[in-house]
Parts: structure tokens; sequence; C-alpha cells
């Protein structure tokens, strides 16, 4: 009886001496993205530490179920994933043998950005898997538009609230902020693209939905004949007459893609090859969230006024 | 004298408090049985209209939800009769969010859909909220009908194998679908998930694994109970359409059971041993002991394997991944008898973060070493493979393997073969392999054969350990 009582007491110092350190010690958050992992730090100051499993000059749909992301998620507190089946390649079986119950699927650690996102494509029939790889919960691409954004930082607030009420002025603070700075910037962003409105681009994958929604960009087509299919002879053919019949001269290519056939369908038609990183991280200069909009505008605009000069 | 008064005093005050309470419970349960017989007070009736209210609420949700989705229709319809008119469409998206939903979606409209798919001509004519899943979503899976949300992922991997050439030792069928492999998985509760996979073949269906996964067992522990591919070396936990290869190699046959490796009913523990080096992970596993390497005369007559496994980062995109393993069970030489297998395998992976749909390396060996107590003498037997595969682009992998083994019962016997594969990827979802083998058997027979094989998938299948 008495040595039970020891082990109870023994468990019951162990538990508290781990939540004191816990408390202590910044929240530890790993998110599967490099941009989500901005908008961690934007909010949670010094108060968390935020780390991304993927990198963003790396496709992720594709990244790679490593054990040292496991190492990663046993000691998380607080996972954010992207959501909509981005992950669905990789993260389950990481979760599952994270051997952290504070993670899981449905856990309070488990946080899904895209609940309160506005997400386009969302499939309304019957979807199939001849139309590629496509996600039947809409595309996952949603941060690259700012107001999107704004919406993950408002989740991620919540979240950190829940977990740290003590800072949760400090939270909300500096979400307030970051909302305050996107309008901001989202003010300068859109003046810049105000004369370009219309634009038509071609892009490798369907990454831009949102991005093209929020600046008044028209994708007319993609390299890739369907999502996740790698490009076809007579796909780019169609593509290359498709441009040529609408003027368009720029082709949008995220960082992990294969140039060459860009680079064939640009040469076919004239128009300018961008590598638009589509991430935080995709290019060494898109250092957090803020500089992602930064460059891929900048990027569009001098290419445009490039061209106009000539 | 005084003492005794204090006593008593004790024993009176506990007394009226023990008689006052227990009038006052009966009184409670007196009231909680007459509740229902009561006329409703004043109290209640407001509860009622708060009821009705509430239901009100509730029907006119539901009303706004199926309105959207009846007006989804209409536009859709629209969009059919107008042909390349998809203006119709754009003003539906409006849609309530379902009651369900715990976050509130933006306020502002969505795109209206023709911008979407103005977009290009595939996209699949999409609104948000229209009949769209918008509350929390489960991380496995498709959810397009209410009445599949609870159903797990299901899908069936078909294994079509042919094989032209000579082999009079192992010969095989010029064609043959080897196996329809048919997966469901799903989270069960908050802690556990399960998987089941069935293989049909043209020997019968049977159980290849099924298992129940306690992810998240105190002291850091990962439990599996059930029967499933146990966790010795690297090639037997695989299931065959994740494979590098058509085929197994021979020490998995001479030496692990054949074909379908250590497979079996039992219980797996692992545990990750924490450290700032590397990922460290240990697993003990105890199984019923009756499968094709191992046979079970008495109940007690248990199997167990032991795995060690270490596994680094060397750059981002190059890991280095070492195992070590152990079985020990009884044979079927006798009551008496037993095999053990240890094995050692190493894989190296080289797949560059930029370009990690076009390239990649997968170097790996495993070693064998039997131990099989029989008539006259032990056997000890020895067995390797070592393999590469080279992904040259989007699509295509050649690779190249080189495996030789002892037979468990006669290690004097020794079959070696060399294959090289070329493999073709359609889509992630089917596969194409060319494997052309030649085998020098124990018995002096030499077999040059092609195999090749095609794997489809349908429906959803989990992501494997990598």
């Amino acid at each position: 009886m008495f040595t039970r009582f020891g082990w109870l007491s023994a468990l019951a110092a162990v538990a508290l001496c781990a939540t004191a350190a816990d408390a202590r010690a910044e929240l530890n958050v790993i998110t599967t993205t490099e941009d989500l992992a901005s908008i961690a730090r934007e909010v949670g100051g010094d108060k968390i530490k935020v780390e991304s499993l993927a990198r963003g000059y790396q496709d992720p749909h594709f990244v790679e179920a490593k054990p040292s992301f496991v190492l990663k998620l046993n000691k998380a507190q607080l996972l954010i994933v992207v959501g909509r089946d981005l992950e669905i390649g990789w993260l389950p079986p990481l979760i599952t043998q994270s051997r952290n119950a504070r993670i899981q699927p449905g856990a309070d650690g488990y946080l899904d950005a895209s609940l309160a996102a506005k997400i386009l494509e969302l499939p309304t029939g019957q979807i199939t898997r001849a139309m590629g790889d496509v996600h039947p919960l809409g595309n996952p691409h949603y941060w690259l538009d700012p107001e999107n954004g704004k919406r993950i930082a408002k989740e991620i607030q919540g979240k950190l609230t829940q977990f740290d009420v003590g800072n949760s002025a400090y939270y909300t603070q500096r979400e307030a902020d970051v909302e305050r700075r996107i309008d901001e910037a989202m003010k300068r962003w859109k003046a810049a693209m105000a004369p370009y409105k219309g634009l038509k681009v071609v892009t490798y994958h369907r990454s831009w939905p949102n991005f093209c929604d929020a600046f008044g960009i028209d994708v007319i087509a993609y390299i890739e004949p369907k999502p996740g299919i790698p490009p076809t002879p007579q796909h780019t053919l169609d593509v290359i007459q498709a441009m040529k019949a609408q003027n368009v001269k720029i082709i949008m290519v995220e960082p992990y893609f294969d140039l060459k056939t860009p680079n064939a369908i640009g040469a076919a038609t004239g128009a300018k090859v961008l590598v638009m990183p589509p991430s935080v991280g995709g290019v060494k200069e898109v250092a957090d969230y803020f500089k992602l909009f930064d460059y891929d505008i900048n990027l569009l605009i001098s290419t445009i006024k490039q061209m106009e000069a000539k | 004298m005084l003492h005794s008064v204090r006593v008593s005093h004790v024993i009176a005050v506990l007394l009226a408090g023990i008689s006052m309470s227990v009038p006052a419970s009966a009184q409670n349960a007196a009231a909680q049985d007459g509740a229902p017989q009561q006329p409703p007070s004043a109290q209640s009736a407001a509860d009622l209209r708060a009821e009705v209210e509430r239901l009100r609420r509730e029907f006119e949700t539901v009303r706004d939800t199926y309105g959207a989705r009846l007006s989804s229709l209409e536009a859709k319809i629209a969009v059919i009769e107008g042909a390349a008119q998809p203006a119709p469409v754009a003003p539906l998206p409006a849609a309530p969010p379902t009651p369900t939903a715990p976050a509130t979606p933006p306020t502002e409209a969505p795109v209206p859909a023709t911008q979407q798919a103005g977009a290009g001509v595939q996209v699949p004519p999409g609104a948000a909220g229209a009949g769209g899943p918008a509350g929390s979503l489960p991380v496995y899976g498709n959810v397009t009908a209410l009445s599949k949300i609870f159903n797990p992922d299901m899908a069936v991997i078909g294994n079509f194998i042919g094989a032209a050439g000579k082999n009079d030792i192992n010969p095989a069928s010029a064609f043959r679908l080897n196996e329809a492999e048919m997966s469901f998985q799903a989270i069960v509760d908050p802690y556990a998930r399960a998987d089941f996979f069935l293989s049909a073949s043209p020997e019968g269906l049977e159980i290849e694994e099924g298992f129940i996964t306690f992810p998240t067992l105190p002291g850091g522990l990962l439990m599996k109970v059930g029967k499933m591919k146990a966790q010795f070396g690297k090639v037997n936990t695989m299931h065959s359409h994740v494979l590098p290869w058509v085929d197994t190699p021979l020490p998995m046959v001479n030496l692990l059971g054949g074909d379908e490796g250590l497979n079996d009913s039992g219980i797996s523990v692992s545990k990750l041993i924490l450290n700032p080096f590397l990922f460290l992970e240990a697993t003990g596993e105890v199984y019923n002991g009756d499968n094709t390497l191992f046979k079970s005369h008495t109940r007690s007559d248990l199997a167990y394997v032991g795995r060690l496994r270490g596994y680094r980062d060397v750059t981002e995109g190059t890991n280095v991944d070492l195992g070590t393993s152990f079985t020990y069970g009884h044979n079927d030489a006798g009551p008496d008898f037993t095999t053990k297998v240890f094995g050692v395998d190493a894989t190296v992976r080289y797949r560059p973060l930029r370009r990690a749909i076009y390239r990649r390396f997968i170097g790996r060996t495993e070693l064998f070493w039997s131990r099989r107590q029989q008539e006259p003498v032990q056997a000890n037997a020895f067995g390797a493979y070592v393999s590469g595969e080279y992904q040259f682009a989007q699509r295509w992998f050649a690779g190249a393997r080189y495996d030789w083994s002892d037979r468990a019962k006669d290690p004097s016997l020794r079959d070696k073969a060399g294959s090289l594969l070329l493999t073709y990827w359609p889509s992630e979802f089917g596969q194409i392999r060319g494997q052309f083998r030649r085998t020098a058997y124990a018995e002096g027979v030499n077999a040059n054969e092609l195999l090749f094989q095609f794997l489809f998938s349908i429906g959803a299948h989990g992501a494997h350990v990598f």
C-alpha cells in the first residue's frame, strides 16, 4: 500500500515537474510548411519556438516521411498543418510514429490552418483520379492570398491562447499587429498590381489560384496537363497555341519543377519564364510571409516592365 | 472525564449530521423521481419554448443548407443547358456554413466559380460551401458524401505479374494476377487507429495484415496488436507493391519463410530512444510462432522478434538508415528444435529536395544469418542482397540487384541471382516494371527470365512508413 502511494506521489511529482518545465519554456511548435512557421512566428513572437518540417523550395506534396521528423514531432506541443490533404502522402505515418498524444489528429495540439481560410476549387461533383492528382478538399495552396494569411494568424492566435492563457494579451496584440501589417502591405501590393489587372499567365502546377484571385491575375493554362501529371507533347503544343492566341508573355514556375518544358514553351512563344516561390524559403530572399508577396509581385512587375521597355 | 465528554460530543455532532443528511438526500431522490409527474412549471415552459426555438433554428439551417445545394444543382443544370455559359453559377456560392462547422468561414462571398473555372478547362465547377466539407476534417481520405465520413479509407491494389523464359526449379505462371490487396484504414477512436490488408490471390483470400495501433501510450511506447509483418529488416516489413523489384530476394525466400516472409499474429511494442545524435528505435515483438518460418508445437512455443534501428540525416537530401534484427522460435524439425535468424540492414538514400520529384537514389543491403537446429547437426546458413535504384526522370527508375543465399535446411546449397530493372510510373497510382533475372540454382540449373509487372491502385491508400 505504502509503495503504491510512493509510486503515485513520484509520478505526480514527475508530472508536476513536467508541467512546470513546460510552463517556463517557450511553446514548441512544429509546422508542416515554412509559410505557417512564418505566420506562427509573427503571432507567437519570443514566447514560442517554431520549426517547419518541409523547406520552402520543396514540393509540399512530396516530402519524405523521414524518421528525423518523427523526433521533431515527438517533442512538439503544437502541430500546425496546411490541411486539405496537402500532406496526406507523408504526414499521417509521422504523426502515428511520433508517440506524442498531444498532436494526434483531433487532439488539442493539432491545428488544421485551413479551417477558417477561403478555399478555392472545391470540387462539387463526382471526382475521379482521371482528373489527375486532384484535391477533393479544395486547392491547398490557400496561403498565397494574404487575406488567408490573416485568417491563419487568427487561428494560430486562438490556439496559442488556449495553450498559454498567461500570454493571451501578448498573442492578441501581436495578431492584431500582423493583421494591420498585412492590410497595409495589401494596399501596397494591390496598388502595384492594379495597372496589370487581368494579366494573363501560364503556371506549371495549380499552385496559384488564391494568389491570382487576390491580385487580379488570369491563369489561362497549366504546363501540367492535369495536376501531378508531367507535361505531354500534345498538351505543350496546346499551351503554346493558347498562349499565342491570347498573347500571354509570362510563365510562372514553382522552384521545384523542371524548367525544360517551360523554357521550350518560352522559346516558342517569346514568353518569359519566372521561377516564382509559392512558399517562404522558396528562394533565399523570401525570409518571411511578407517578403513572399514582396518578392513575387516585384518579380512579376519588373518582368512586365522589362518586356514593355523592349 | 473531560476527554470522554469531548468524544461523546463529537459522536453526537456526527450523528446529528448524518440524521440531517439522510432525509435531505432522500428528499432529493424523491424530488428527482417525482419530477416527471409534476405539471410543467413556468421554468420548464420557458425551457420548452427555448427548445422549440432551437429546433426551429436548426430546421432553418438545414433548410438553408439544402436550399444552397439545390441552387447549386440548378446552377449546374443551367451550365449544362447554357453550354459554355458558366455565368449562372456565379451567384450561388454564398451558401451558409453548415451547422457543424466549428470555424466560421470568411464572411465575404467566395470567388464566383466563373473565375476559378476560367483558370483552366479541367477545373471541376467548384464553389466554396456548396456541399464541400467545411468543418473539422479527418486526416485520411476523402469526404465527398456524408454517408462516407466514417467509412475507412479503402483501396485495392492489383499486382499482375508475367514471366517469360525458362525456370525448371521455380516455374511461375506466364500471366498471373498475383495479388489483389485490399486495404481498410481508419482512426478507431482518440486512442488508436486500425489497418487491415486483405490479400486475395489465386490461392485464396487471406489476412495479410490486420492490426490496431496505439500511438499514444504512456512512456512513449507505440503498440501494435494483431496480425502483421514482423519488424525484421527492411524487405520483410514491406508490402509487395512497394518493393523495388517484381520478386523477393533469395535470402527472404530461403531463410525468412518464403515470399510472404515473417508474418504472424502477435504484439509489437516499440520505443524511441531519445538522444541528441540520431533517431534510435527499439522494437520488441512476440508472435504466436506458427508461420512459414516457425512451428509452434505447444501454446508456449512463441516466436520473438527484436530490432534496433538507427537513422541519421547526413545532409538535407542524404540519409543513412541502419538496423539490426533478431528472431527466435521453434521449427518444424521437432518440439525441441529452434531457429534463430540474425539480420543486418543498411540503406543509403539520396533525394535532393529541390528536385525531389525527378531524382532519387536508394542503395540497400541486407544480410541474414540463419541458425536452424535440426537432425543431425545445426544448419548455419547465410544469405544477402545488394540493391540499387536510381530515378532518372519524373516517371522512370532503373535498378539492379544481386542476391545470394544458402538454403536454410541445407546450407551446402547456395542459389545466386542477378537482376536488372526498369520501372515506369504513368502516375502515382500505376506502375509498370520489367525485370531481367538470371538465377543460378544450387542444383546447377541456370534460369534466365524476364518478369514484368503491372501495379495499379484505386481508392485511398494510406501513406507508407519511411
